[in-house]
């Protein structure tokens, strides 16, 4: 919520009087909101011809991508993030997933967009965007996280907001045929070990990825939440890798090449490896870990209410499979209640917690902790700092802590 | 398509391969013909480089360091170059041809790829001034940090030892505020633009 909108927000409250902790407030006027007509009671609204695509009301303009310029060098290979505080469910919608592009969003007309299998294969295949719809489909909800989110937190709390320490995730369901398909239709030759993903933008991106994994569970996607892949989300294709950090999702798809080693390009070498403090580096850390996010309050969500009914709420997610369990606490980790989970449970996809309590008034030190189905609990970042040190860069799935003031300002701290 | 397949999609010619597959191996795998030396890499340097990475690969502004840094992974604040980090000569030639340089990518010959290699080598100390770089050298080169990397151990180091039943109750004596984000006040202002 911007400062405006919350000044504006409290001065109605205050209005209504509504201030009053653990009894039914009096209002001492009538209320103009409904003793007043307001103009959309008396006057028509727009047709049925006037949205063909539909937008969010003008009141949720602020709900919108942020990015961080002092970030990087320019905004073409970089980063923006979700609004992770002004979303609920599980759901991200398609316009505010995070975008991550290496040489800006390819614009692919899908007619020219080819998809080619080659390498150590029975038969190299090029297929059209038609030729893959031909393919049997399936339908998977998964979290995409980039392998850098929170990255900027390593070494202390830095950006005051989830959707910026948090907010380089999204959550969709994707459609789009299994990977296995397609490689099957070319045919793997035995040494065949590897896979070589590469895109079709300026950036060329390619990753490795063990045949193991291609051929379990990833996708090759052309829709999600039901519609076209966004550009900025790789239409007319892209690659799903459940569970496993974004930058090997790769966009704009065109080539899946077959190798019996893996090719160690810029994207698994210079980036995505990750520096421990003895000045060794780790590769290959595919799977993102078990984590979560307390997105309400937090930083850019501050309790507007005063005291009373509180709904606490944040996300989870697994690389590893299901999020059965988080645990919140409002005291800094010394107690920890068990937070109730809503909506759908499925293997690498996001969560939704509740914690639902009644606020006094006094500041809190909320914290959420992940436990996932493999008995993973979500580890504190000081935790993290002693095993990796400060310079990974990736991979921060540490626990996360809002201070809460008397005023129900949360700020991005970290406590002993 | 195989047969037993759907039947979908058809076979790549070789011309249509060789056109997108660039890709470039540590063991060389995929390098086309060609050389090139140090000197004929500085100046393709200076030409399409040097005005983001800089004369001798320092950076301009925010822009990757390309060259330096050595000895510097262990400590607070690593300078992570080709020449401190990057563990293969591969990644270089295969990245430079594909995606350098930014806004202009797949627009150099392989011998100004393999210049501008030499050139980049040269520059963080790995050879001689009069080095030509080409299919027959590549794998005389040895880069500084070639063992600096090891697979992903998280299961033994991690997985483990963060797979148990976690505290519930006086789980602390105390707790503290020891680092705050608003103190730093990096967080970009505006929301209120949005609204307005």
């Amino acid at each position: 919520m911007s400062d405006t909108t919350r000044r504006a927000f409290l001065k109605g409250a205050a209005v209504a009087g509504a201030a009053v902790t653990g009894s039914r407030a009096v209002a001492q006027q009538a209320d103009p909101a409904i003793t007043e007509l307001q103009p959309w009671m008396r006057y028509l609204g727009e047709g049925v011809d006037a949205r063909p695509y539909g937008h969010p009301s003008e009141h949720e303009a602020h709900v919108v991508r942020r990015n961080v310029e002092w970030l990087t060098a320019d905004p073409v290979s970089s980063v923006n993030f979700t609004p992770l505080h002004e979303l609920d469910g599980i759901i991200t919608p398609n316009g505010l997933c995070f975008e991550r592009h290496h040489a800006g969003i390819a614009e692919v007309d899908p007619a020219q967009h080819r998809l080619m299998i080659n390498g150590l294969v029975d038969t190299p295949l090029v297929f059209t965007m038609a030729d893959l719809m031909r393919f049997p489909r399936v339908n998977r909800v998964h979290f995409l996280e980039c392998a850098a989110n929170s990255g900027m937190e390593w070494a202390g709390a830095q950006l005051n907001g989830c959707q910026y320490t948090h907010g380089m995730i999204h959550n969709v369901m994707y459609t789009g045929v299994p990977l296995r398909l397609l490689l099957e239709e070319a045919g793997v030759k035995t040494g065949g070990k590897w896979l070589l993903a590469e895109g079709a933008d300026a950036s060329a991106m390619t990753r490795s990825i063990p045949m193991e994994k291609a051929l379990d569970d990833c996708l090759v996607a052309f829709k999600m939440n039901g519609e076209a892949l966004r550009p900025e989300q790789g239409y007319p294709v892209r690659l799903v890798v459940p569970g496993w950090e974004g930058n090997m999702w790769v966009k704009w798809l065109r080539r899946l090449e077959v190798g019996d080693q893996p090719w160690e390009h810029r994207e698994e070498t210079s980036k995505y490896t990750d520096l421990l403090d003895n000045g060794r580096a780790r590769k290959w850390t595919w799977e993102m870990d078990a984590k979560s996010v307390i997105t309400n309050p937090s930083p850019q969500a501050p309790i507007t209410h005063g005291r009373g009914p509180l709904v606490i709420t944040g996300v989870a997610w697994s690389g590893r499979g299901t999020v059965p369990r988080v645990d919140v606490t409002t005291d800094g980790g010394v107690t920890w209640h068990e937070a109730r989970m809503s909506g759908p449970s499925m293997d690498k996809s996001m969560h939704r917690f509740y914690y639902e309590m009644d606020w006094d008034g006094a500041p809190l030190l909320l914290q959420s902790r992940a436990m996932d189905s493999t008995g993973y609990v979500q580890p504190t970042k000081d935790m993290l700092r002693q095993v990796r040190g400060e310079n990974s860069i990736y991979h921060n799935n540490g626990i996360q802590t809002w201070a809460v003031n008397a005023n129900g300002e949360a700020e991005n701290v970290e406590i002993s | 398509s195989r047969e037993g397949g759907f039947g979908l999609g058809r076979r790549a010619l070789e011309a249509e391969v060789a056109a997108w597959d660039i890709d470039i191996r540590p063991d060389g795998t995929g390098l086309p013909e060609g050389s090139g030396d140090v000197w004929t890499g500085e100046e393709v340097w200076v030409e399409n480089c040097a005005m983001c990475h800089g004369d001798f690969g320092e950076a301009v502004g925010r822009w990757p360091v390309i060259a330096g840094g050595w000895d510097t992974l262990d400590r607070k604040d690593p300078v992570k170059t080709v020449g401190s980090y990057w563990p293969y000569l591969s990644t270089v030639y295969d990245y430079i041809h594909r995606a350098m340089p930014f806004g202009n990518a797949q627009s150099l010959e392989p011998d100004q790829v393999y210049a501008l290699t030499a050139y980049i080598l040269y520059l963080n100390n790995v050879v001689e001034d009069d080095f030509e770089l080409s299919r027959d050298t590549f794998l005389d080169v040895e880069m500084p940090n070639a063992d600096g990397f090891f697979p992903d151990d998280r299961a033994e180091a991690e997985l483990a030892q963060w797979r148990t039943e976690p505290c519930m109750e006086n789980c602390k004596d105390a707790v503290e505020i020891t680092m705050r984000a608003r103190v730093l006040d990096v967080t970009p202002e505006g929301e209120a633009d949005a609204v307005e």
